[in-house]
């Protein structure tokens, strides 16, 4: 190859090797703070966008709550991102955390986390216990959220109050009492008491229905109700011994080996058409469920459901969330005033109206919209009064940092004992494998 | 080497317009100094962007995951990292889950990459025939692999699906019982297969096609004048000068299967995705590395998944290598 150039050729050529690479350094230099945080803070009239990430349903959007801040707060927008499934939600949230960049101004955190972020990431989070009324929310709501150093990171939404949920038509083609406070008595000594209602179900059941839509559900409401559950208040892992977890775990079997259940995993495609099509009878039912149940069984099943007092005399919690501040935000001191206000007995209330998840702050159980709230999609159940009456008395449980991924790895091998048969100490021992592998 | 191209050291520029003084010796010579300096650096600097890029990219992730491999390291605290040496290494070893996601990974590697080369092949040799509108069909032929895995896999999830899936109402109107495609062993290894297979065959099917459109006329002439027929001449010639190309299509196939994440860990979607099923039935390695560094946030024992992959490629390489060679040989 025979290689000419003339000289303008070969200094246009150096310009062109020293522009690419001036071009190419910028670039890399710039690249990674590519995008800028400048619509994050005030603009030139005051004007502030906050940012909230949550996952799931937190019911603001459905009761008009950023509209209406807006309205009162002219200068301030709210802008909600909302992730579907909480499992992705997290990883993406620590991520955040631990790079410092990407983070909402108004962060969600779900309770099965909670105890993990105030070990490990409080000092990311503003310390709410001064500004927001940490007094009025059910006392073991705060507890959840307060740091060995006394900060409180999240200010409690929701929580979860357990309730049974059931098909009044199926229950009446099997011969069973539809009304709620009969049904209620007759589970009125426990959860053993609803495996035998169970039974008596299953003898007269329409084909192709079942008593329950899943074990796994049944146990995370046994295990919720009992005091002790995943961890010991030392922090250390007891789950193999701990009495709420063998409880649940023997019921689940019991239940499985009866084939009482259709073994769905929650919120699952399965799960949703078994709703649709008023396949199961019975759902354990935290307050927030009664919302997926209305989603999922639709317009077509409205009136059939009702809703009663969970089996047994202890109440339990499942379930529920927190809205945190991240300390790295621009606008911490607004992002705290919505929060504030987001929490507050009257917006609480304004969801619960919207979506049913129940409130955490006891001053929104005398209002109105709590008291006397019915649900109509449920037969119009008394849900205020059947709901209230189990939050102000539900236990304290001691929390762990991986009570989500523990619960996860139970509930798959009650799955899988429901499904395909595996016996229960196949499944025990692979649960304990997973969830060592979880904690280890 | 002996070749006429001069050297640049001995090119001299002429001056651009007649001068009345002859640039002095000192200028000349650093002139020419430029010019080699320019000459020997500048191909660096235009490889130089891809190397950056590679460097920060690619080189460093992974020099950086083997590092975090050798640590106790969490998601909730990057900052804090104990050594531990081999441990992770030594945990994922022992844990059977690994052992389970090894196989499976093989298992959906085989049974997606045989039938799908092989099809693609056949394929390609129909697409090499006088078609009328040989561009549309080929064009048509490649849009499954211009679809997202994302949107692939979650149509076909719902051809999958047990309850009201389209395939179940199929094999229902045939008289046969639903099949609970993602919960069985096999069925949802062959689910997933039929998924890779569907998005990859034009893919393949194309650089065959490239490839038999390479092969000489004249050895197709010559065949057809010893009185071999089209399978014949499909056996003897166009497979024998395909043989790299095929070669390089399982190479390729072989680190994609490797990768498979998209099509299990949305075959159900959602936490029984993210664990490859209820009994890890179709749980791959990057499914097995994905739950364990973002569900369970434990990074070290994830790395070390990574490393394990990377090892297990290495492998596999130099036993393609080695087949390779020895097909070469043999056929020689």
């Amino acid at each position: 190859m025979r290689i000419t150039r003339s000289v303008a050729g070969r200094r246009r050529r150096t310009a062109f090797v020293a522009t690419t690479g001036i071009t190419v350094t910028a670039l890399l230099l710039t690249g990674c703070g590519g995008s800028s945080d400048s619509d994050k803070g005030a603009d030139a009239d005051g004007n502030i966008t906050l940012t909230l990430a949550d996952f799931g349903q937190f019911g603001y959007k459905e009761a008009g709550l950023f509209e209406k801040y807006h309205e009162l707060n002219p200068k301030i927008t709210v802008k909600e991102d909302t992730t579907a499934e909480e499992k992705n939600y997290y990883p993406k949230l620590l991520q955040q955390l631990n790079s410092g960049s990407g983070l909402a101004d108004v962060q969600g955190i779900e309770v099965g986390r909670i105890k993990e972020i105030v070990d490990t990431k409080a000092d990311s989070f503003a310390d709410l216990s001064k500004t927001i009324g940490v007094d009025e929310w059910v006392s073991w709501k705060a507890k959840q959220a307060t740091a060995p150093s006394g900060a409180v990171i999240g200010a409690g939404t929701d929580i979860g109050p357990m309730s049974l949920c059931y098909n009044r038509e199926l229950f009446e083609k099997a011969g069973l009492p539809t009304d709620r406070a009969e049904v209620a008595k007759l589970t009125e000594g426990g959860w053993e008491d609803f495996l035998a209602l169970g039974e008596r179900y299953k003898k007269k059941a329409p084909e192709g229905t079942y008593f329950m839509d899943s074990a796994s559900a049944m146990f995370n409401a046994v295990v919720s109700s009992s005091p002790e559950q995943y961890y010991d208040a030392s922090g250390k892992p007891v789950y193999q011994e701990s009495a709420g977890v063998e409880k649940g775990w023997k019921l689940a079997a019991e239940a499985a080996s009866k084939k009482l259940t259709q073994g769905l995993a929650q919120f699952e495609d399965q799960w949703q058409a078994a709703l649709r099509k008023s396949t199961v009878a019975t759902v354990v039912c935290p307050a927030w469920m009664a919302g997926q149940i209305s989603t999922y069984a639709g317009d077509a099943n409205k009136g059939k459901w009702d809703i009663t007092s969970a089996p047994g005399d202890t109440s339990a919690n499942w379930g529920g969330s927190f809205l945190a501040v991240p300390k790295s935000g621009k606008n911490v001191a607004e992002a705290t005033k919505l929060v504030k206000w987001l929490t507050a007995p009257e917006q609480q209330a304004a969801v619960f109206k919207a979506i049913g998840v129940f409130p955490s702050n006891q001053g929104a159980y005398d209002l109105p919209d709590v008291k006397n709230a019915t649900l109509p999609y449920f037969n119009d159940a008394p849900i205020g009064q059947i709901y209230a009456d189990g939050a102000k008395s539900i236990p304290e449980a001691v929390l762990g940092p991986k009570d989500g991924v523990i619960k996860d790895s139970i509930s798959t091998q009650i799955n899988n004992m429901e499904q395909r048969g595996t016996s229960p100490d196949d499944a025990w021992d692979a649960a304990v494998r997973t969830i060592d592998k979880a904690i280890g | 080497m002996a070749t006429s191209t001069p050297t640049r050291d001995a090119y001299v520029p002429p001056p651009r317009q007649p001068q009345k003084e002859p640039p002095s010796e000192r200028r000349q010579l650093w002139r020419s100094r430029l010019w080699r300096f320019d000459d020997k650096a500048s191909p660096y600097a235009y490889i130089a962007p891809f190397f950056l890029v590679f460097g920060a990219f690619g080189l460093y992730p992974l020099l950086y995951t083997g590092w975090i491999a050798l640590h106790r390291v969490e998601m909730t605290g990057l900052d804090s990292m104990e050594w531990v040496g081999w441990e992770n290494f030594d945990k994922i070893l022992h844990d059977p889950e690994f052992w389970t996601s090894v196989s499976n990974t093989f298992l959906i590697g085989v049974i997606s990459t045989v039938p799908q080369l092989l099809v693609a092949l056949g394929l390609a040799h129909l697409l090499n025939y006088r078609l009328r509108a040989s561009t549309f069909w080929r064009t048509i032929i490649l849009t499954p692999y211009a679809t997202s895995v994302a949107s692939a896999a979650l149509v076909f999830a719902l051809v999958f699906r047990a309850d009201g899936g389209l395939l179940n109402w199929a094999i229902g109107l045939v008289g046969f019982d639903d099949v609970n495609w993602s919960n069985g062993h096999w069925t949802s290894k062959i689910a997933i297969s039929v998924i890779v297979i569907w998005r990859w065959t034009g893919y393949n099917a194309l650089i065959y096609l490239a490839a038999m459109q390479a092969v000489p006329n004249d050895l197709y002439e010559a065949a057809s004048l010893d009185g071999a027929s089209r399978w014949q001449q499909f056996r003897k010639v166009t497979i024998p000068s395909l043989r790299p190309t095929i070669l390089f299509t399982i190479v390729i196939s072989t680190i994609g299967s490797m990768q498979l994440f998209g099509e299990p860990l949305l075959l159900e979607g959602g936490a029984l995705g993210a664990t490859g099923g209820n009994e890890n039935q179709y749980e791959t390695l990057s499914i097995y590395l994905y739950n364990y560094g973002w569900n369970l946030g434990h990074l070290g024992p994830a790395a070390a998944v990574a490393w394990a992959m990377l090892a297990l490629l290495l492998i596999i390489a130099a036993a393609n290598w080695f087949i390779g060679r020895f097909v070469r040989k043999s056929a020689v």
